[in-house]
């Protein structure tokens, strides 16, 4: 073999265990999903194997799980305009900081690396019965009976924001720090007002990073179950907690299949309209 | 009067991701035995309990094997494949960087119920291996992304002039490219830790019955009531989770420091 056929041949065996993980670790996995939600699981709980459309037809003609497919994408949307209204600010301060920008970001990645769930059960310690805010209006006189502030659909946003908007701030933080300061300062120069330049000039400039976090917390949103499980009531399930309940419940794995590709069709499409506008890079920028 | 404004809301956005974890940790001293308020007056009799309860000490040592198992294997299949689309020319390579973080862009839970069913399907029941696999593909990508940004800003022209000086291709390796690497291994390899130790979405589906990881583990505790054992077990997994990656950086600054000098 010559040595650059070997030269070609090497970054290949490099990348092969990934490659080979990914394939059948995520890809034909999901082929297999595919396949399986036209199986039919029998009453006897044995799976029938076959071409069945019925999965299918009730996932996408029952009233219940468009409903509730609808209201995860309100929440989700919600949460992401929550996220950017509270984090765009907060990125453009650490951007423009003359201080330690440094620190301010490991600040901000304090929180973020504190676990998941211990960040969304820690505000049962501050909404709940006896929590923070119930035991200061207590003792302030405000109230004379706990207030119930938690298990609602407002709840389970307030804990996804607080999951979610570091995402939001790193990634408009990238790209604000990607620009030129001397560009605002020129535009000021030319006559226009501060709050001009920054719509006009900053704004635009920094529209991938917004859109790269919003695509973040849009999507991580719109696929959790556990911030519903801990801080919704019984009636803000999303979409994943029908999946968790086909799957891991009522064992209707097919059922669980066919619904699971809808989220991932769903989300897939804001992913692909997102890579063909903006492209992939801004995102990784973001993560990396 | 903008300026101040903008860092009035930045305090607040800060407050808004400090407090509740300030106060779980708060808490998690509290001599009372309800988790929550009042405080009553501080004690460690929690963290004391916290030692002798064997179904969390399991559930610690599930998810540290877990994880430092997740940690290796995704950090050898992450820096071989960052170090080919690095130091090569791949035709492809866009193509390629997409398939390896696509992990990341398909949701966790279609991923959970995708490699749930098809190991089934292949008789591979909910299992520890299954829990690993399930780990090592979602950490995967966060590996490639950490390495990948490390090994770019590592000068290739440092190999050459070794290569040039009589050294083969593997001397160079070992001796030149491998220590030059060492902190963006040592950081993919971190960061596949915490995440695969946080992780819950995935888990849950994929841990057998009788398994516990530390978060699903609270997850199970918290069905009954938030329990003063609960704040104190977060007060440890915020040690943990917040110290590890601190600790990482400050090795990290020191080995870069060491060679800058």
């Amino acid at each position: 073999m010559s040595v650059e056929r070997r030269e070609a041949r090497q970054p290949w065996i490099l990348l092969s265990p990934a490659l080979a993980a990914i394939a059948l670790l995520l890809f034909v996995p999901l082929v297999f999903i595919l396949i399986y939600s036209f199986w039919l699981r029998t009453a006897t709980g044995a799976d029938q194997i076959g071409f069945f459309l019925d999965n299918w037809q009730e996932a996408l003609s029952d009233r219940f799980y468009r409903d509730i497919l609808l209201g995860t994408l309100k929440i989700a949307l919600i949460t992401t305009i929550a996220c950017a209204l509270m984090g765009y600010p907060a990125a453009y301060f650490i951007a423009r900081s003359r201080g330690n920008k440094a620190i301010l970001l490991l600040l901000l990645m304090l929180p973020f690396w504190v676990s998941y769930i211990i960040r969304t059960m820690s505000w049962i310690n501050i909404l709940g019965v006896s929590g923070a805010v119930n035991s200061i209006l207590l003792s302030l006189g405000i109230i004379n009976e706990p207030i119930q502030m938690l298990y609602n659909e407002t709840t389970v946003i307030l804990g996804l924001v607080h999951f979610l908007l570091p995402f939001m701030i790193l990634n408009v933080f990238v790209s604000l720090d990607g620009i030129d300061e001397t560009l605002e300062d020129a535009s000021n120069s030319l006559g226009a007002t501060k709050w001009q330049s920054f719509l006009e000039v900053t704004l635009p400039l920094s529209l991938p990073g917004l859109a790269a976090g919003g695509l973040l917390c849009f999507v991580l949103g719109a696929g959790t179950y556990i911030t519903p499980l801990i801080l919704g009531g019984p009636t803000d399930a999303m979409f994943a907690n029908l999946v968790y309940e086909a799957i891991i419940t009522q064992l209707n794995w097919p059922l669980g299949s066919a619904l699971s590709l809808m989220l991932l069709v769903v989300l897939g499409t804001l992913v692909l309209i997102y890579n063909r506008y903006l492209g992939m890079a801004q995102l990784m920028k973001g993560l990396g | 009067m903008g300026w101040s404004l903008i860092r009035g809301w930045t305090l607040l956005v800060y407050v808004f991701m400090f407090l509740p974890v300030a106060v779980v940790v708060l808490l998690s001293f509290n001599a009372s035995q309800f988790g929550s308020f009042p405080m009553t007056g501080l004690s460690v009799r929690w963290f004391v309990e916290l030692a002798q309860n064997d179904a969390i000490l399991r559930a610690f040592r599930t998810s540290i094997i877990l994880g430092l198992l997740t940690a290796v294997l995704s950090t050898i299949l992450g820096v071989l494949a960052s170090l080919a689309l690095v130091r090569y020319r791949v035709p492809g390579s866009n193509l390629i960087s997409t398939l390896l973080i696509a992990p990341i862009l398909v949701p966790e839970v279609v991923l959970a119920v995708a490699l749930l069913l098809f190991l089934n399907f292949l008789s591979i029941n909910k299992s520890f291996m299954l829990l690993l696999f399930g780990h090592v593909i979602f950490t995967l990508p966060f590996v490639v992304l950490v390495v990948q940004a490390r090994l770019i800003a590592i000068r290739r022209d440092i190999e050459e002039a070794a290569m040039s000086l009589g050294a083969s291709p593997v001397q160079t390796f070992f001796e030149v490219t491998l220590p030059l690497m060492l902190p963006a291994v040592l950081a993919g390899a971190l960061f596949a830790f915490t995440i695969s130790f946080d992780d819950i979405t995935g888990t849950l589906f994929w841990k057998p019955g009788g398994v516990e990881t530390v978060p699903t583990q609270i997850f199970a505790m918290l069905r009954n009531s938030i329990s003063p054992e609960i704040n104190a077990l977060g007060t440890v997994m915020i040690l943990l989770t917040v110290g590890l990656p601190l600790l990482g950086l400050a090795i990290a600054r020191q080995m870069s420091a060491k060679r800058g000098r």
